[in-house]
């Protein structure tokens, strides 16, 4: 019977696939432009478009089509249009170079837009100086994969997402490169995504920007020198996992914002050069284990609101200040982390030092409370009052502290 | 220290009598080579003076061993800048305070040729700072130059460094002439160290600490100006781009001190820093009582 069932679906899978067409667009082909070709085109039919310059305003995909771009063949949006806007489910787009979409202050004209419908792809596309770059809405099982978005800021306002999702479930945004948008990706209400090995720099806002999307995963991207690094707000049950984040160096940039968040995973991340590593503001549950903070201005802020988190097994390596917060209150866990400020001693070679560790010096109490303080950093002063601080402690949030701080960095293996 | 024996002295410069002879004719042009022999003569004494050559071979050491234990030139520089900050000023002050003390009778000697009392004073500043800047220019420059290329953030502490060296020869220069008591000197220029390094900056965040209800942005840049050590390490910091981490304050700091404009400012105020001990050490200097 099953076996009878899943011969039947094939035959019909390949008569389907006998039925499918495949329409030559080009110079020379039967189709000169891609409009004729769409128009005419069945369901399920490839658009298999020749290389070329193609500048036909906005196209409109309203059935399920393939449309696959040999050498990059350029759809070219004349600084007015939207260029690409899908309509249907089951449509892929493969191979194109998608540029000059229009700017408009009320509507978001992306270069591929895609609204309303269900299971498409879109792969190995170059969109280069659009508004918003590939912009799905309300989009179901959805697939980004190893696109190139590149554009041109100009101020905030101005500027769109390079990778947009509202609304969305079940998406994956994956391989791609994103630079010089407002947001490199940009989600809001979308859930149970993954979103993987995306390299997302020199944007003016965030490299990566959610809120309210939820059960999302995080892994393998890197976000390097964005305008504020990467915001997480309002949601819940998030994976970042062996991410990258660095060079997010401004008064007001961090490498990754985490602002009413809950149930969150971080894990085997790299902090490197930001302004602040994590700064968590209502943060709730969240625990962040063997993570590496490397030269950071502060590797953790910790504002008062957080609560129930938990810091383990983490390197904290050559960061100006390791930990700041701005209360007494201390709800949050740190144990087994390595510190390299820590100077206490192991006498029973357990590598674990015998003496606990309170991360957050008097100094950095001084700056939280008075910003301007910082011009004595460095000063001969400041390094006595730490020292005399660490002795006796009465500024500093007493019980801020890793009762057992490691010997030695932890090793990463497999990197 | 080596003891200035004056008689060995008027025979080393061999000089000062036709600077006598020429005196009345051309005072100007004569005060001019009588300043450069003078010079000349206290740039060789110290040279020969161990203490720079040992100076110069302790920073040579810091510079270099800080810059083999840290991976990264960055960090080098920054931990550099720390030693810099406290060593400059003291080895300026004492050493030039000693120096002062102990070439006494040198200068009663010259005191008592023809020269006018500033030939003697400058000759005395010029030959202490360029010493002073010598043995910062190779312990120093050297190691810079061999592993950081003298970049821009190098040549700027190198220059902080040396800058901050005549700020206190001057400053030692005016302890000195102060008193004739030469433990009294030493003692006020080591308390200067003192203030200048350690209680300056308690005394700033002292006032931080009490007036934490007002807008302290630009007190602080006024308060920066007040302390050349820490103008210089603001300066410096500024340029490693801490400023990132002030935030407000940060980006006043920038806008004012990191600007073509900025740096002309604090240029004048080290220039006051200068100017202003050693115009008052040669007021008391003149009409000092031998």
């Amino acid at each position: 019977m099953r076996v009878s069932f899943l011969f039947f679906s094939f035959l019909l899978l390949s008569l389907q696939t006998l039925q499918a067409n495949i329409l030559h667009v080009g110079q020379g082909q039967v189709f000169q432009q891609i409009r004729p070709a769409l128009a005419a085109a069945q369901a399920h039919d490839t658009l298999l478009v020749h290389a070329g310059f193609y500048q036909e305003g906005n196209l409109e995909i309203d059935r399920p089509l393939t449309l696959l771009g040999m050498d990059y063949p350029i759809l070219d949006g004349g600084r007015q249009f939207e260029v690409l806007t899908i309509k249907s489910s089951d449509v892929c787009i493969r191979g194109f170079q998608i540029q000059y979409s229009g700017r408009m202050a009320t509507i978001d004209l992306a270069g591929i837009k895609v609204l309303a419908v269900n299971r498409i792809r879109i792969e190995d596309n170059r969109v280069y100086q659009c508004y918003f770059g590939i912009y799905l809405s309300g989009a179901q099982d959805c697939v980004v994969r190893a696109n190139d978005v590149h554009g041109t800021p100009l101020e905030e306002q101005n500027t769109g997402n390079g990778i947009h999702l509202w609304k969305c479930e079940r998406a994956r945004i994956e391989w791609n490169y994103l630079a010089g948008h407002r947001d490199g990706i940009y989600f809001e209400f979308v859930t149970d995504s993954k979103i993987n090995n995306n390299f997302s720099e020199n944007n003016i806002r965030y490299g990566l920007h959610f809120m309210f999307s939820h059960k999302d995963h995080y892994l393998d991207n890197r976000f390097r020198s964005n305008g504020a690094g990467v915001a997480v707000m309002y949601s819940r049950e998030v994976q970042m996992h062996r991410n990258l984040f660095e060079y997010n160096w401004g008064s007001a940039a961090y490498g990754l914002l985490l602002k009413d968040i809950s149930d969150s995973q971080i894990e085997h991340n790299r902090f490197e050069h930001n302004t602040a590593g994590i700064y968590l503001e209502g943060a709730s549950r969240i625990r962040v284990l063997n993570n590496d903070f490397l030269e950071n201005g502060w590797a953790l802020r910790v504002q008062a609101s957080c609560d129930a988190n938990v810091f383990r097994e983490n390197n904290f390596v050559a960061n100006s200040f390791d930990v700041a917060t701005n209360g007494h209150l201390v709800l949050n866990e740190f144990n087994g982390n390595y510190w390299d400020k820590y100077e206490g001693y192991d006498l029973n070679h357990d590598q674990v030092g015998d003496v606990p560790f309170r991360p957050v010096s008097l100094y950095a109490v001084v700056v939280e409370q008075m910003p301007y303080g910082l011009m004595l950093m460095r000063s001969f002063m400041v390094y006595l009052l730490d020292k005399a601080e660490k002795i006796v402690p009465s500024l500093t949030p007493e019980k801020l502290q890793d009762e057992a701080p490691l010997m030695n960095p932890l090793q990463r293996t497999a990197d | 220290m080596q003891r200035t024996d004056s008689q060995a002295a008027v025979t080393a410069l061999g000089a000062v009598a036709p600077i006598t002879s020429h005196a009345a004719a051309a005072p100007r042009a004569s005060a001019q080579s009588a300043m450069l022999r003078i010079v000349k003569y206290i740039l060789m004494d110290i040279l020969r003076n161990k203490i720079v050559l040992g100076y110069t071979l302790f920073l040579l050491a810091v510079t270099f061993g800080l810059f083999n234990l840290s991976d990264n030139p960055a960090k080098g520089l920054i931990s550099l800048l720390n030693i810099l900050l406290i060593f400059t000023p003291l080895v300026s002050l004492v050493f030039s305070t000693i120096y002062f003390y102990n070439s006494y009778e040198f200068i009663e000697l010259l005191a008592a040729q023809p020269l006018r009392r500033s030939v003697i004073l400058w000759s005395q500043y010029l030959g202490l700072g360029i010493a002073l800047s010598l043995a910062t220019g190779v312990g120093v420059g050297v190691p810079l130059l061999i592993w950081s290329g003298l970049g821009g953030t190098g040549l700027l502490l190198l220059f902080i460094t040396i800058v901050l060296s005549w700020v206190f020869v001057a400053i030692a220069l005016l302890a000195s002439v102060m008193t004739r008591d030469k433990a009294k000197g030493i003692g006020v220029a080591l308390l200067l160290w003192f203030y200048f390094s350690l209680l300056y900056d308690a005394i700033v965040l002292l006032l931080m600490f009490s007036f934490n209800d007002y807008p302290l942005e630009k007190a602080m840049l006024a308060l920066v100006s007040l302390n050349p050590i820490d103008l210089g390490r603001v300066i410096m910091l500024l340029q490693m781009d801490v400023s990132a981490l002030m935030g407000y304050t940060g980006a006043i700091f920038r806008e004012f001190l990191g600007t073509i404009w900025g740096m002309v400012y604090a240029g004048a105020i080290l220039c006051c820093w200068i100017a202003i001990p050693l115009s008052l050490s040669f007021y008391i200097f003149k009409r000092k009582d031998f």
